[in-house]
């Protein structure tokens, strides 16, 4: 575990900061950045104009014409909980339910071949592991995902699909992840959620957010169905 | 009220604003104007909120015919606008007939020009903003570029602009060169670069390339040598960030950039620069320039300051004519009247409403600014 001792304040142009807590990721860290984004958020210090969690650090888009960097970082250094450890955290679970495999999963197999493991057992592990949310970014609603067992890592194709469904769930290298619109993209797909990760016309838009735990939930094609016709309903 | 159909649509044509705050955390893009100063000016021309909407036009103009008689304000490149044919001036209140066409002969200087119309460009928000994302079809409109046939218009009536020809002070225009030399502040990575990579980013000249759009721009030039490797754990990326590679060319990142990004940032281009980036072309030539924060803030403060006059001067014109302009003109008796909203501002019309007695209590139908409102009046003199 790679923490600073104190966080670092780095100015970026002059109307961003970022405060970094430390080098690595796990999810002591990224609560420390999610903990200062709520803070924040309750304290209100002057100038804050918008804020983006990350693996490790917080940015802080801000006004210098109404607080400066270095009245601005003497202001977080005020709010509360900034340098201390807040391990009580309490995380959400959020399972998203997966139809495996076949059309929805073309790439389902080759992640089996390139492991040595049979189909089941890649729905198996990956199904059975627990994965941390540590930040958004990439396109609206995709969630960074860390977690993965490394006995389903799998390189990215070659070259990538001009269009991936929205709720792909694929594999890339240590990393799995959600499609949340659809887009191009060069991950090995397993299966897809008829569940919908981002819609702008609710708030929060995404479905997941930072320090959440995401299980994926095997589902066969009639729940799949089921599902993606009440989505549409709503 | 501004209305007008899209004939021909241009190269990229979209709605935008200050952008899309407090959504990045969500994974969404800010969006907005690439440059702000341009944009921001022409709302303050037009009397607007700072979070109306705009056109920002790219190189090649659109084509629009507008409804009535109509108040329009430009400010950005020079695209050479011409209303039905007659070139008009960039910087400037400008005023449409009815039926009068807009158009652009091609880029003179400059890449981005902003049209903007009283109360902005009426139409929905989405998540806060107005401006058009298109990487994920979000917001202006239907999230895409306008196409031909689209209907757009503003949301106030003419008689909240300022007057036709109010033109921005000549000293408060930028001059727009080939060969910026854009002032930027160091890092936050800038120790992920030996003292030969920065002394490299620092002296040479960058060319843009072809592959710059409204996500980032990117350059040509001396490789910037990193310390040890490009990466970073992937982080937030602020308005106008330069990040560095592997393959060491620097990349300027705009208003469409992705919320966080995991290459090293050598530096961060100043708020007060950034238009010089929006205004670039592909062949541009580039030099980056060291400054400190406190000039940085300075440079922001002129800026703030040129924005401020000119929103005044705006509202002081506004009021002069709100004071002295025609209005419509209720004639009885032989006796003329004049009519004011609730929030006294002059009520434009051209025609006189006549033949009424006074004392008297009546609706009055009245076409003002090509829209039909029932008046309820008293007609009275006044002591």
């Amino acid at each position: 575990m790679n923490l600073y001792d104190s966080p670092r304040y780095l100015s970026a142009g002059d109307s961003a900061l970022v405060v970094e807590f430390g080098d690595s990721i796990n999810s002591k860290t990224n609560n420390l950045v999610n903990h200062l984004m709520l803070n924040i958020e309750n304290m209100r210090p002057q100038g804050v104009l918008d804020m983006v969690p990350s693996y490790r650090s917080l940015m802080i888009y801000y006004d210098p014409l109404v607080n400066s960097f270095d009245e601005l970082v003497k202001d977080l250094k005020g709010i509360k909980g900034v340098d201390n450890d807040s391990s009580n955290e309490q995380s959400r679970m959020v399972k998203i339910p997966t139809l495996y495999g076949g059309e929805m999963g073309p790439d389902l197999v080759f992640v089996a071949e390139h492991n040595g493991i049979s189909i089941d057992e890649v729905i198996k592990i990956h199904s059975g592991a627990e994965y941390r949310v540590y930040m958004l970014g990439f396109s609206p609603g995709f969630p960074y995902l860390g977690g993965m067992p490394k006995s389903i890592e799998t390189p990215r194709l070659s070259s990538p699909r001009t269009v991936i469904p929205a709720g792909s769930v694929g594999i890339a290298e240590k990393q799995t992840g959600i499609y949340p619109n659809a887009s191009p993209g060069g991950w090995r797909l397993i299966g897809q959620t008829p569940i919908r990760l981002f819609d702008p016309e609710t708030y929060p838009p995404a479905l997941l957010r930072p320090g959440d735990q995401v299980q994926f939930v095997p589902i066969d094609q009639e729940t799949f169905d089921s599902l993606q016709n009440s989505n549409r309903g709503n | 009220m501004t209305e007008f159909e899209v004939l021909e649509p241009g190269l990229l044509t979209t709605v935008q604003d200050l952008g899309r705050r407090y959504h990045q955390r969500f994974g969404v893009p800010v969006s907005g104007a690439m440059d702000m100063y341009a944009s921001r000016i022409v709302n303050s021309l037009l009397c607007n909120d700072e979070q109306a909407a705009v056109l920002e036009i790219t190189l090649i103009g659109p084509k629009l015919r507008f409804k009535n008689d109509s108040v329009i304000a430009l400010a950005g490149a020079d695209l050479a606008p011409r209303i039905n044919g007659s070139s008009v001036e960039t910087w400037k209140v400008l005023k449409v007939p009815a039926n009068g066409i807009l158009t652009f002969d091609g880029p003179l200087r400059g890449t981005r020009t902003y049209l903007g119309v009283p109360g902005g460009i009426d139409i929905p928000l989405v998540m806060g903003s107005r401006s058009t994302y298109m990487g994920a079809r979000l917001g202006g409109m239907d999230g895409r570029s306008l196409k031909k046939g689209d209907l757009l218009a503003g949301s106030n009536r003419e008689s909240f602009a300022s007057p036709v020809g109010t033109a921005v002070p000549i000293e408060y225009i930028p001059v727009i060169h080939e060969n910026p030399k854009v002032r930027i502040l160091l890092g936050p990575q800038d120790d992920a670069f030996t003292e030969n990579g920065i002394t490299t980013f620092l002296s040479s000249t960058y060319t843009v390339s072809q592959l710059s759009d409204r996500v980032g721009y990117r350059l040509e030039g001396p490789a910037i040598e990193h310390k040890d490797g490009a990466d970073i754990l992937s982080d937030g990326i602020p308005f106008g960030a330069i990040q560095v590679s592997g393959n060491g060319q620097p990349l300027i990142l705009m208003a469409d950039r992705g919320v966080t990004g995991g290459y090293t940032k050598i530096g961060v281009v100043i708020t007060a620069d950034i238009w010089k980036i929006a205004q670039s072309l592909p062949g541009d030539q580039i030099n980056f320039v060291a400054t400190d924060y406190t000039d940085a803030l300075h440079a922001m403060r002129d800026w703030e300051k040129g924005i401020r006059e000119i929103k005044e001067s705006a509202i002081g014109s506004r009021e002069e004519k709100k004071n002295s302009g025609l209005g419509m003109r209720i004639t009885a008796e032989g006796e003329h009247f004049e009519v004011f909203d609730g929030q006294g501002i002059q009520i434009s019309t051209k025609e006189d409403i006549k033949g009424i007695s006074l004392q008297t209590r009546r609706i009055l139908k009245a076409t003002v600014s090509g829209e039909t409102y029932n008046f309820d009046i008293d007609i009275e003199k006044s002591a």
